[in-house]
């Protein structure tokens, strides 16, 4: 391999972690207040209200409906209305925390319904607020199921960006389609295929050991 | 003066799929400050909707509560959460956060409160030793046995003084022994912290080894209330009989011949009073069931006899016991 495709290959996965770390990042910003409004709004959650709860439970089922391929042609207009451009990495986050938003409240609210309806109940006869209730019952006791959510995500996201590379996303996945598909050089495209799988694994590992590092409902 | 919780008309229900369900039905309570008010039911009766009503987990459909003269109905949202602290709640399955140590955990109400974290946890340090527990300070609750988990459910609520503490079938998850140490620190509470308890159970053992008064509820009514000493030795009602003769198994099976049940206190356990009573009417009866309870701390005594079939000397008999004022019920009519 030659020097210039080696660092074409690390230019490649720079940009996959940037795109997907990044995008988590916002989709958690987005993600996370959503899942929590969808756990307390819910008929039996803390502040139970169906007309919220419906609506963002039809939103997120809407979003999430749609192929990623088609969400990220759609978006177009608003990324170069954000971005100034539709095609390389940066841009690729947009459609990527749009999609990744939705996904990362359904994980959240899945977390946080984990939680043991008597610790909440034994939260309220102290006379805790809902937002110490959300804060220090609900994303406290579902810390470790947050943080495998985060690893699941992560590990979805890569292979989303991946897919952006189909139209000009940048990232491994770019390079895999140009060169190992478009021009048949098949060992690139395994070069490609075998990073991302590294990536992936470090990103679980790294996930798994930090949430069973900080459980403490096993002895 | 004034009952520290009174309960007025209240009345609840729940809308399920499968239709109205009455839960509760004008229940009227009053609890005196400094009692441990037994609430007594089988599963089913209201008794956990009951005791939530006390600190609005449950909303009253109908009715009122008032705590210390206060209608809890009509605080505000705030008002009503710093009323909470007032009133604290233990449950069955202790409700611990699972992520935070013992001492963490302690401190949470505190944390609430707005507490400065030195305090609470110089507080939380000495609520440990009063329950126990000074050596699992940094355990976590996993690795906890039940009894150790309710001690620490019970310092937890104990960090933010309440005056009242709801206890929610708080032993039904504890094996026998582990039960008769958490009442035992229960009563030790009610008698150094003066705190009005009020504990909600299925067990009859329960209710007379810490309770003073008691409230029988059966299907969201209650059926009868008094001092716990009265219950025992003459409850009124089918309900409270079928809770008070547990544990007397031979009563159904010998239905049909005449039996009474006797009941007596310290002093006259003393006499041999069933063995004068053979020697005086010359006619034997059948000890079916006989049991020493402490209630209260003081020694009560049952016994089931199968009397002699000719009424005028059984009559004779139960002239004899009240004589000696011993109390009788009938159980055959």
């Amino acid at each position: 391999m030659d020097s210039t495709l080696v660092t074409m290959l690390l230019e490649g996965t720079k940009d996959t972690l940037y795109m997907t770390l990044v995008s988590t990042l916002f989709g958690y910003v987005l993600g996370l207040p959503l899942g929590i409004i969808l756990t307390i709004t819910d008929k039996d959650g803390i502040t139970p209200n169906a007309g919220i709860y419906k609506i963002l439970d039809v939103l997120v089922n809407l979003l999430r409906s749609i192929p990623f391929l088609i969400l990220l042609i759609l978006v177009i207009p608003l990324t170069r209305f954000l971005v100034g451009k539709s095609y390389g990495s940066t841009a690729t986050i947009v459609p990527l925390v749009i999609a990744a938003a939705p996904f990362i409240a359904r994980m959240v609210e899945s977390s946080l319904k984990e939680v043991d309806k008597g610790v909440i109940e034994a939260a309220t006869s102290m006379g805790a607020s809902t937002w110490t209730i959300i804060t220090k019952v609900l994303l406290a006791e579902a810390k470790t199921s947050l943080l495998v959510g985060v690893t699941i995500v992560l590990g979805t996201i890569l292979g989303y960006s991946a897919m952006a590379g189909a139209v000009g996303g940048g990232g491994l996945g770019d390079i895999a389609i140009r060169y190992g598909y478009y021009r048949y050089q098949t060992d690139i495209m395994i070069v490609t295929i075998v990073i991302l799988v590294i990536l992936v694994q470090i990103l679980q590992g790294i996930g798994m050991m930090i949430s069973k590092k900080l459980d403490h409902r096993r002895v | 003066m004034n009952p520290i919780i009174k309960v007025e008309n209240v009345s609840k229900t729940f809308h399920t799929k499968g239709g109205e369900v009455t839960a509760l039905q004008d229940i009227n309570l009053e609890i005196e400050k400094g009692d441990i008010y037994g609430i007594i039911g089988l599963s089913g009766a209201g008794k956990s909707t009951l005791v939530r009503c006390l600190n609005l987990l449950e909303k009253p459909t109908e009715g009122n509560v008032f705590v210390k003269d206060r209608n809890i109905l009509e605080l505000s949202p705030k008002e009503l959460r710093l009323e909470r602290r007032n009133i604290g709640m233990i449950f069955q399955h202790f409700n611990l956060l699972m992520q935070r140590n013992v001492l963490e955990n302690i401190c949470f109400p505190m944390e609430i409160a707005g507490v400065g974290k030195k305090e609470a946890e110089k507080k939380a340090l000495s609520l440990l030793e009063t329950v126990g527990m000074e050596e699992k300070a940094k355990a976590y609750p996993a690795q906890l046995s039940g009894g150790q988990k309710q001690r620490v459910a019970i310092a937890r609520v104990l960090s933010n003084n309440p005056e009242i503490l709801l206890c929610d079938e708080a032993t039904s998850a504890l094996d026998p022994q582990t039960t008769k140490s958490i009442l035992e620190l229960l009563k030790q509470i009610n008698e150094t912290l003066g705190i009005t308890i009020v504990v909600i159970t299925h067990e009859m053992s329960v209710i007379q080894e810490i309770c003073n008064k008691v409230a029988v509820l059966e299907t969201g009514h209650v059926v009868e209330t008094g001092t716990v000493e009265e219950l025992f030795r003459a409850p009124k009602t089918e309900q409270a009989k079928k809770l008070v003769y547990t544990g007397t198994p031979l009563v159904e099976i010998m239905k049909g011949e005449r039996e009474i049940r006797i009941t007596f206190e310290e002093e006259s356990a003393f006499e041999p009073v069933i063995g004068n009573l053979i020697l005086e009417f010359q006619t034997p009866v059948n000890i079916l069931y006989a049991n020493t309870k402490n209630i209260n701390g003081k020694a009560a005594g049952e016994m089931i006899l199968q009397l002699p079939e000719e009424s005028d000397v059984a009559d004779r008999m139960i002239g004899y016991f009240h004589s000696k004022n011993i109390k009788v019920e009938e159980l055959t009519k």
